[in-house]
């Protein structure tokens, strides 16, 4: 043990009872830090599972039209509009086979499933529903780049595989329309009705998805909905979903089609989730500061405690910096201990907090809090504590560095 | 070895500013043991924090083995503290929540020249020698003022330091340790060669020094 060290050790233990304060908030601030982000990321990755799950990673769509520079010549009202919307698009994917061979180029795509997409009205005997949106899929594609397979809560897969006019009905218009597994429902488009069995109902939690989407085999859309070919547009599923953005600017340079990502497309909830990690982040920062004032109060009553022996020590050859040190190395010890127990604190809080029944429908569906362990949060815990309370000792332990021995034996220290 | 010439140092602040030394000049040199003595208030403790590096004069210089000290750096002379001086406080003389023998190690734990077992033979063999043999582990609340004084003797001298400084090392002790740790200071001067300079009260001691310099209102008379 260095010299420095040993002597900290030593004021610190004769001052235990003051320390505790400062203890007491090093551990309060680490634990419940640890805590407040393993469940607030805990419900912010549980969402993007669930949008994922859903929507896929990427969903392109719409061709890019490649708008001639001479169109700006044309007019000013054109020019004036091309130059706004910057690019134009029609509508759909129009070969979709042909960009899903260019996709399957991508190292990070994992799935392509093509879907095609419309607006229908779905009456069951109890009530009619305008506003669903049909999508007409190839099951084994679409299942390689969405949790539909686990989504099923009555019904199941093989039965929609094993039934041409089947459909996968969402829980909240299964619902509305009192429809269960085996009934028939009548989906119109275009003013052309067909009759349809239910072979399962869906829920992903997100319940604007679960009151619209109504899963049908691709061949029975086409026809539905009259768009014998093309697709409105591709589910991207990938390996690594985070790289997302990247990869959806490259398949838009590539594929000369819109690209979005799942960052892109639900950047609203996304805000908000980081928003309330800043802010409970922010919240719980309270507890490090008043363990760094605390911090900050006890060296500064040690140091004026302790002058005569800072005396002592400078007369035997301890320079300045050894001061400094050892007031440095009381935080430390402080800091060190506190960090301990309170990552161990934040661990078992985590643990107790994931046990909490919690009942929440809405955008995604779950019944007890959502916790995950990241190492990366313990990390940010000890590192603001370490950070704030070392801030907070510097001054008292430099104030003790500069006095002079000479004033301090005389007294007149200050 | 240790040499000073024409120091001035003034005390106070404003109106309270008093010139507690006024032109004091002393040298001092190996193996010989040094008393300063006079009424108290003259300028005796003050003159040995200067001497001591522990204190800047206002005017005047200090020499040490031949470097001109006072006016170097903090770190020079807190060099020269550690490796080249041993001070003995007139008050306030250990650690407290370290026992005998850690105050005694502390300077040679800074100095980093032994091992950590030579350094604990040293310390206690010094604290032999100063009587405290038996009560080495003692906490500083745990020893009598004149304990301290012993302990605090035994620490300055931890170093081997070519020059020793001491304020009333035999203040609060009996006739018996008096002569002990007196004894001790002058064998070490004539065996080791040390320059030993002791400001004391008691005019036995003074009279067994090699020098004696006289004090009065800052000025040696
Ligand atoms: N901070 C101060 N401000 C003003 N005057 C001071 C201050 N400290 C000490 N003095 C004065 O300086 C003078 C010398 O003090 P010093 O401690 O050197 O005396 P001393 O000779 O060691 O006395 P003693 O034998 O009692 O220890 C005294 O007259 C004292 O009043
Ligand atoms: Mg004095």
């Amino acid at each position: 043990m260095s010299p420095n060290l040993r002597i900290a050790y030593r004021f610190l233990t004769a001052k235990k009872r003051a320390m505790f304060m400062s203890l007491a908030c090093t551990i309060l601030g680490v634990g419940l830090f640890i805590v407040t982000q393993a469940t607030t990321s805990g419900f912010q990755s549980f969402f993007i599972k669930v949008i994922l799950g859903i929507n896929g990673a990427i969903r392109i769509e719409d061709k890019i039209q490649d708008t001639m520079r001479s169109m700006a010549a044309v007019g000013a009202s054109d020019s004036y509009f091309s130059h706004r919307e910057g690019v134009k698009y029609i509508e759909g994917v129009e070969e979709p086979q042909r960009v899903a061979d260019a996709l399957r180029e991508f190292p990070n795509v994992r799935g392509i499933s093509a879907v095609v997409s419309g607006g229908v009205q779905v009456s069951s005997a109890f009530k009619t529903e305008n506003s669903p949106q049909l999508m007409g899929i190839v099951l084994e594609d679409h299942l390689r780049v969405s949790d539909l397979g686990e989504q099923i809560i009555s019904g199941s897969l093989d039965e929609f595989r094993q039934t041409p006019r089947g459909v996968l009905v969402g829980r909240v218009l299964a619902d509305r329309l009192q429809l269960t597994r085996g009934d028939t429902v009548n989906i119109a488009a275009r003013g052309q009705s067909s009759r349809f069995k239910v072979a399962g109902i869906y829920e992903t939690g997100y319940r604007e998805v679960d009151k619209v989407n109504v899963y049908m085999h691709m061949s029975e859309a086409r026809s539905l909905l009259k768009k014998p070919s093309g697709a409105t547009f591709l589910q991207i599923g990938l390996h690594d979903a985070s790289r997302a953005p990247a990869d959806a600017a490259r398949m838009v340079a590539v594929l000369r089609h819109k690209a979005t990502s799942w960052q892109e497309r639900e950047v609203t909830w996304l805000a908000v989730f980081q928003a309330l990690r800043y802010s409970t982040m922010i919240t719980v920062s309270v507890f490090t500061l008043i363990a760094s004032l605390a911090m900050f109060n006890t060296l500064a009553m040690i140091v004026i405690e302790k002058t005569k022996d800072i005396a002592i020590l400078r007369s035997m050859g301890y320079e300045r910096k050894d001061i400094t040190q050892i007031f440095l190395w009381q935080a430390g010890i402080v800091l060190a201990i506190g960090a301990a127990i309170g990552a161990l604190f934040g661990r078992v809080v985590t643990w107790a907090v994931g046990q909490i029944p919690l009942p929440i429908n809405g955008i995604f569906k779950t019944d007890h809090f959502i916790v995950i362990v990241d190492p990366n949060h313990y990390v940010a815990a000890i590192g603001t504590a370490l950070v704030m309370v070392m801030v907070a000792s510097l001054i008292p332990a430099r104030r003790a560095a500069r006095l002079e021995p000479g004033d301090i034996v005389r007294g007149t220290a200050q | 070895m240790l040499r000073c010439t024409d120091l001035h140092r003034y005390l106070g602040q404003g109106e309270g500013r008093v010139h507690v030394l006024r032109g004091v000049s002393f040298a001092a040199e190996r193996g010989q043991v040094y008393a300063i003595v006079g009424p108290s208030g003259c300028g005796k403790s003050t003159l040995l924090y200067l001497l001591g590096l522990l204190d800047q004069p206002d005017q005047g210089r200090i020499e040490i083995n031949g470097q001109v000290m006072s006016n170097s750096d903090d770190l020079a002379r807190t060099a020269a503290r550690g490796a080249h001086i041993g001070f003995v406080f007139q008050f306030h003389f250990l650690m407290l929540e370290f026992t005998a023998l850690e105050n005694v190690m502390m300077p040679m734990r800074k100095l980093g020249r032994l091992s950590a077992e030579a350094m604990k033979a040293r310390a206690h063999s010094l604290l032999d020698a100063v009587g405290l043999g038996a009560k080495t582990h003692r906490l500083g609340t745990q020893l009598s003022g004149g304990e301290q004084q012993r302990v605090a003797v035994a620490r300055a001298l931890a170093n081997q330091p070519t020059i020793l400084l001491a304020d009333e090392p035999t203040g609060n002790l009996d006739v018996k340790n008096s002569a002990l740790v007196f004894d001790l200071l002058t064998r070490l001067a004539k065996e080791q060669g040390q320059a030993v300079v002791l400001v004391t009260h008691n005019p036995e001691i003074a009279e067994r020094c090699d020098v004696t310099r006289p004090m009065r209102d800052g000025m040696f008379v």
